[in-house]
């Protein structure tokens, strides 16, 4: 389109004429869509896999999504019709629902929401129903905690890779600026103290003010939860810096390593600080949309122990209230104890066993990944299969995976990562036999190019190799974190 | 820099502006009739000497049609066993577009509430929580920080939050008087336009709510036209917020700007209308607000936006079911615009046996309540609040006073009554009737009951011929109606 436009002057001028009569959120790309992670995406609309409609169409590894628990939810709505037609003890409040458009949120649901943080973080801490504001996603909780935490200009810092739709949900109408906390493979990604004072001073160097750190914990897209070392890194961080700290626990649920999930609610409370001013400057953002897969219902919440926050941000969740039918129905799905142990079991087992799949298909391909615990997904190093050490190198590989074998799978660049030669895959938003023919494509594919016929010759020697070089991620990565999961 | 809270430390843990000032309004007076009817709310049988809701512009009327549809059709819900077969692939569903069956069966209401006259295009309608989400988000689109848009007082007072808390667009008022009963006209969306660019203002558009909020009037097609080629001429934006719609119930047929963008004086691509099944379904809850644009930067970059607030997808599987239902709509507009007549006609006449005139109107959850003979000092905005705390402290209603509109003339109050059962209603005419009778026995001049009954008679003829009010009260009120009775809609007597 703009091709065209460079050479009809008169068109261009025309259009420029007209852009110019709208916002600059119009005309900027600020919503980040032209990056590769979205052009994925449109690649695949164009082409979706089918097994019987389309077998040759785009396997969609580009979405963290959560398919594979809904059949117990299904199972929960046959044995509760009373929830599903709308009624309570048997009474029809279709009217009540229909004018709740209260923007405290109905109160039943809060609390069931707040249990069931709870129960996720096994009991070890409580949340508040009163502190909890409920958004439309976790894409609005994120934007409205921006617009009350940040001016135009203010900057958060973000340890890399991170999440592609943060560019749009924390900048985009926010006018907050992004300082990235670079990560490195060379220690699993994780978040060093050095790597946090620098993204600081760069900050400083940019003309920033730096308002806060937000991290998302699991992280989107490494798969991993952070430990307890990087979480109290953070709070002592925010603590000196007197800055604000927003852990996006989106995947929290997700967590299927024999760790247990650690919240920086829990190292809040384990440094004693709760109660405290740090305290309040410590906020959790959540939705249903991973751990339950539900990402259609648009149930986010922002939970802060400020005060003047939870009442900022309830006001501005007028723009984005949660649908009353859903919340109706969510308050008594979560309600249900008995069904909410069983699912977080369930879900937690069926994640790991379908990133067991990936990762051990992964490998006979000779691709390794860095060793998650959590998520949807998983961080694949694909570095060997680069023809140079480039971001270049990297888009091309994205390219023929996406165009020759079909997949769509997101480029570590989209995700600001600082190597080039990391994608993430996701594996929990299709049936078993689609990751197969994934896994059977990609291995294929690596198979026909120089590396994988060097990989497929010395494959056992290679694998070898491979093992113990994830044997050594492993072990490093645990020597950080707690062995024992009843230890705090 | 707004009050700083005693977070410590200079830098930091300060909030924002946005979160620290008070641009969304909330904190102003007028949420003291709220607050009332919080503590103490009316109720028939346990509360009966409660506060009445009248502030709350809600549309409880059809309820009832919509509850039985929803039963006779358990398929349209993902949960039950009928529809349960759906779940997985709705309750995935965060495609921004949308539904395509949901955006089918809103474009196909939203010509079915305008009468059939204009259809809408599928593709251009984009989602948005509620029309408080559709509101800012076209703002995001259409100005920036500083720009500003003219909207006609009195105005819907929330949308000093919704166009401006965070997107820093600011609001010129087009102020509208009584002394031509309100309406909306060219020449003084001209003056104000004129007199914003003068004082070196970046005018980006005007935005007005048709049917009107507060004031239950539509835009006749002549003005309509004539704004729709004067923001062509001065290459500015019109947003028209058609959330009445269907809320018509009398008189001349609505008139939306649909009808008249494809009048080739005018430039599409500056037209756009926000849109919610908030009142003309009553379904506030549900959060299902809409931004339809004509121009198509406009709908993209909308689209982009609504991810800040998409209709859940329980709700847009729902809806698309009922609104398709091409037999249930048709009953339920036609009803709907028969129970909004009756109700106000019931409650316009109610007010008239206390001698309390109404803005004529032919649309709307509400009337524009003329008390400006009750101030205690002829236009006095203080004698307006002294008068509202009254009607909420001794009358117990909840009604809202003009100046929380923006309106430039004391005395003016909105009253809502298409949100609470016909006894309830019953019981908030006798409570006014109740008052403004103490009222009159406590403003009049000392003379002999006799002499006091005409001269207020004298009085109120006074007013009626001073007043520009239109023929058929004065027929009321000569043919001594005294008993409410049911007004039919489409009696002569409402024509006007």
């Amino acid at each position: 389109l703009f091709v065209s436009l460079f050479f009809d002057h008169n068109l261009f001028d025309l259009k420029s004429e007209k852009m110019k009569q709208l916002s600059t959120k119009v005309t900027s790309n600020g919503h980040g869509q032209d990056s590769s992670y979205f052009l994925g995406w449109e690649e695949y609309e164009k082409n979706p896999y089918d097994e019987i409609k389309n077998p040759n169409g785009m396997i969609q590894m580009g979405l963290a999504e959560n398919q594979l628990c809904f059949d117990l939810i299904e199972s929960w709505l046959a044995k509760n019709p009373d929830a599903a037609s709308l009624k309570r003890k048997g009474q029809s409040i279709f009217k009540e629902l229909a004018l709740f458009q209260d923007y405290h949120g109905m109160p039943e649901f809060k609390k069931a929401m707040a249990e069931f943080m709870e129960e996720i973080r096994g009991n070890r801490v409580t949340f508040d129903p009163k502190k909890i504001v409920l958004a439309a996603g976790s894409t609005s909780a994120n934007e409205t905690l921006m617009f009350c935490l940040a001016e135009p200009g203010d900057a958060f810092l973000l340890p890399t890779p991170y999440y592609p739709g943060f560019d749009r949900d924390l900048k985009w109408r926010t006018g907050a600026e992004i300082v990235p906390i670079h990560c490195s493979s060379s220690n699993g990604f994780q978040i060093t103290e050095s790597a946090l004072q620098q993204a600081y001073q760069q900050a400083h160097k940019l003309g920033l003010k730096v308002k806060g750190v937000l991290v998302t914990n699991p992280s989107n897209p490494l798969g991993t939860a952070l430990t307890r070392r990087e979480l109290n890194l953070l709070v002592d961080f925010i603590t000196s810096k007197n800055i604000h700290l927003i852990s996006d626990e989106i995947y929290s649920g997700t967590m299927f390593g024999f760790e247990q999930f650690i919240s920086v609610m829990d190292v809040l409370k384990d440094k004693k600080l709760e109660n405290t001013e740090v305290s309040k400057r410590v906020h959790v953002v959540y939705s249903l949309s991973k751990d339950l897969g539900l990402p259609g219902f648009r149930v986010g919440a922002i939970y802060s122990n400020d005060d003047m926050i939870v009442s900022a941000a309830t006001k501005m969740s007028s723009f984005g209230l949660v649908s009353s039918q859903t919340q109706y129905l969510l308050s008594a799905l979560l309600s249900d104890k008995k069904f909410t142990s069983q699912y977080l079991e369930e879900n937690q087992k069926r994640l790991k066993s379908r990133q067991k799949r990936l990762v051990s298909g992964l490998e006979s391909a000779g691709i390794t990944c860095l060793r998650s615990n959590a998520g949807l997904f998983c961080w694949v190093d694909m570095r060997h299969l680069l023809d140079t050490n480039t971001f270049e190198a990297e888009l091309d590989l994205w390219k023929k995976i996406v165009y020759n074998v079909k997949l769509n799978i997101s480029p570590g660049s989209s995700c600001h990562c600082t190597e080039p030669g990391w994608f993430r895959v996701c594996f929990a938003n299709m049936s078993e036999d689609t990751l197969d023919l994934a896994l059977k494509r990609l291995k294929t594919f690596v198979e026909s190019t120089d590396c994988g016929r060097m990989i497929s010759r010395s494959s056992h020697e290679r694998l070898k190799s491979l093992r113990k070089k994830t044997v050594s991620n492993w072990v490093f990565r645990v020597s950080w974190s707690d062995r024992v999961p009843d230890e705090r | 820099m707004g009050s700083l809270k005693k977070s410590g430390g200079v830098n930091g843990a300060i909030l924002s502006r946005i979160a620290t000032n008070d641009q969304h309004g909330e904190n102003s007076e007028y949420f003291h009739g709220w607050k009332s009817y919080d503590k103490d709310p009316f109720h028939l049988s346990r509360n009966p000497h409660g506060v009445i809701q009248m502030g709350l512009a809600e549309n409880q009327l059809c309820l009832d049609l919509i509850k039985e549809w929803i039963k006779e059709n358990p398929k349209a819900s993902v949960c039950t066993p009928e529809g349960v077969h759906q779940f997985s692939d709705i309750a995935n569903f965060q495609d921004y577009h949308g539904l395509k069956e949901f955006r089918q069966a809103i474009a196909h209401f939203m010509g079915k509430a305008r009468g059939g006259r204009v259809t809408f295009d599928p593709e251009r309608i984009v989602m948005s929580g509620g029309a408080t989400g559709a509101n800012e988000t076209i703002m995001f689109c259409l100005a920036d920080p500083g720009d500003v848009f003219l909207v006609p007082s009195p105005y819907y007072a929330a949308f000093d939050r919704d166009l401006r808390w965070r997107t820093g667009v600011e609001i010129v008022p087009v102020h509208c008087s009584s002394s031509n009963n309100f309406k909306l006209t060219v020449e003084a969306v001209e003056w104000a336009y004129k007199k914003a660019v003068e004082s070196n203002k970046n005018v980006k558009g005007l935005l007005f709510t048709n049917p009107s909020n507060p004031l239950g009037t539509i835009l006749d097609k002549d003005t309509l036209k004539n704004l729709v080629r004067f923001v062509t001429k001065k290459n500015i934006h019109l947003v028209v917020d058609e959330i009445y719609a269907a809320t018509v119930f009398a008189g001349e047929n609505f008139v939306s700007v649909a009808e008249v963008v494809k009048d080739s004086e005018v430039n599409a691509d500056l037209i756009h209308i926000v849109y919610s099944l908030s009142k003309d379904m009553g379904l506030p809850g549900f959060r299902v607000g809409i931004v339809y644009s004509y121009n198509d930067s406009v709908v993209s970059c909308a689209r982009k936006m609504s991810s800040f607030g998409l209709v859940s997808s329980q709700t847009q599987f729902m809806l698309a079911s009922m609104l398709s239902d091409d037999s249930f709509v048709d009953n339920f507009l036609m009803e709907s615009s028969k129970r909004l007549g009756i109700r106000h006609g019931v409650f316009t006449l109610g007010l008239k046996k206390a001698g309390i005139n109404c803005l004529i109107s032919t649309a709307g959850l509400f009337v524009w309540m003329d008390l400006r003979h009750l101030l205690r000092v002829r236009n006095s905005f203080e004698s307006e609040i002294e008068l509202w705390h009254i009607i909420i402290d001794k009358v117990k209603l909840n009604v809202s006073p003009g100046s929380s509109f923006q309106c430039t003339e004391p005395g003016w109050f909105r009253v809502c009554f298409a949100n609470m059962d016909d006894d309830t209603l019953h019981v908030a005419l006798l409570r006014i009737q109740d008052f403004v009778s103490k009222n009159s026995n406590k403003t009049a001049e000392k003379a002999s009951d006799n002499d006091q009954v005409i001269q207020n008679n004298n009085a109120k003829k006074q007013k009626w011929k001073q007043s520009n009010l239109r023929l058929s009260f004065r027929r009321l009120y000569e043919d001594g109606l005294s008993s409410p009775g049911i007004m039919s809609p489409h009696s002569p007597l409402l024509r006007t």
